[in-house]
């Protein structure tokens, strides 16, 4: 479901003292979704989880944009795989 | 409430450098990160553990007070006050292997929460509360993940439940069709933000445990049903079970072993769409007759010679 709430870029800048080019490059790099409102860049509430895990990936664990991109794909392959899994024994015990 | 080895945890000499700790707490960190270790709770305990560690250890005053007390954190206070009474008077000297350090043992090492960043019973006791990485910013709570097991028949039909989440009472929906390990998020009945932090969310995983005689694949539903010889050799009308009631079916003359049949619309329904519903197959299990009389003998000897 989309949720069409948006935070201003800047103010989750502020509360999370980290630099606006950190959510630049994640952008650049696909990794998470900006919208543009009359020149000012908000993050919408359903991208707000995502980028606050790759604030943690890359503030806490000094994981660089390449890393955080390759960590990225393996959690989603991960997921991916768990949800096979889940369907295969749901099966298996049916 | 046993001592913790802070050192032991990260893996470092106990005259390891501020740097090499950072290293090593980073090592482990980046193994046993929540974010990198989704759902795996004994990778966010041990998370919990070196964070605490580090917490101590890259902190120069904490580190001192950690390695001044050690093992004897529990009367630290005490020796911290005998330590000031006794200053400039070269008196004291006898703490450590003497009475304070033997009674440790058989209490459990536990951790204050399952919260991320929660910290030992061992470290608010030395230490008080822990403080975090960033600690001006504002968090969003930790989610909760709880599991809620169901019935295959309760599944089959829309219904409300009602769970106690934190004292609270909260009357959930769960919608006809809902799958074995299907997660549903309730916004904001997670753990609560720090520093004016909105909540978290609380995840729901459900376990279907299957209390039918149906085998379940997505919305479809399978199922076995016998069927005697002389109905599926020469035909006729069975009544079955399904889980919206009884059911007439056609067997059809010479029905082999194993025949599957499919009843459209009569499975599972589909999630969250209202009136749609997976199929049903049937499989004829064709049971031979036992205990045959000896006219009956006769008689399959007479069919068998004459379908040879």
């Amino acid at each position: 479901m989309e949720n069409n709430e948006l935070i201003p870029a800047e103010d989750f800048c502020f509360y999370h003292n980290i630099e606006y080019s950190f959510i630049n490059s994640l952008e650049d790099s696909g990794l998470i979704r900006v919208t543009a409102v009359e020149h000012h860049s908000y993050i919408p509430v359903d991208e707000l989880q995502k980028l606050e895990k790759f604030v943690r990936l890359h503030y806490d664990l000094d994981i660089n944009l390449e890393g955080i991109e390759t960590i990225n794909h393996l959690l989603e392959k991960i997921d991916e795989m768990n949800q096979e899994i889940l369907q295969l024994k749901n099966k298996v015990i049916s | 409430m046993d001592f913790v080895d802070y050192y032991k945890t990260l893996g470092v000499a106990k005259n390891a450098s501020a740097e090499d700790i950072k290293k090593a707490y980073r090592k482990l960190a980046r193994k046993l990160h929540p974010d990198v270790n989704p759902n795996d709770k004994e990778a966010h305990k041990k998370f919990q553990q070196i964070n605490e560690a580090h917490e101590v250890l890259s902190d120069p005053e904490k580190r001192k007070k950690y390695d001044q007390y050690g093992e004897n954190w529990k009367h630290a206070d005490q020796y911290e006050q005998a330590r000031q009474q006794h200053q400039g008077s070269g008196g004291f000297g006898g703490f450590g292997s003497g009475g304070f350090g033997s009674n440790f043992g058989g209490e459990e090492y536990t951790y204050s929460g399952g919260e991320e960043g929660g910290f030992s019973d061992f470290f608010e006791s030395l230490f008080g509360g822990g403080r975090g990485r960033r600690s001006q910013a504002k968090y969003r709570g930790q989610d909760y993940n709880a599991e809620l097991q169901l019935l295959l028949s309760d599944a089959y039909t829309t219904h409300k439940q009602t769970l106690t989440i934190n004292g609270k009472n909260v009357r959930i929906t769960i919608p006809a069709g809902v799958e074995n390990g299907q997660q549903i998020k309730l916004k904001g009945y997670g753990s609560p933000g720090a520093n004016g932090g909105p909540n978290g969310d609380l995840f729901i995983t459900f376990v279907i445990k299957n209390n039918t005689a149906f085998r379940r694949e997505g919305n479809d539903l399978y199922k076995n049903e016998d069927v005697d010889l002389y109905t599926a050799l020469l035909g006729g009308e069975k009544t079955i079970d399904t889980l919206s009631g009884k059911i007439k079916l056609k067997v059809n003359p010479e029905t082999q072993n194993g025949t599957k049949i499919r009843l459209k619309g009569k499975g599972f329904p589909v999630y969250k769409k209202e009136g749609q519903f997976g199929d049903l197959y049937i499989s004829w299990d064709v049971k031979l007759p036992t205990n045959l009389s000896q006219k009956q003998k006769d008689l399959f000897t007479e069919l068998s010679k004459l379908s040879t």
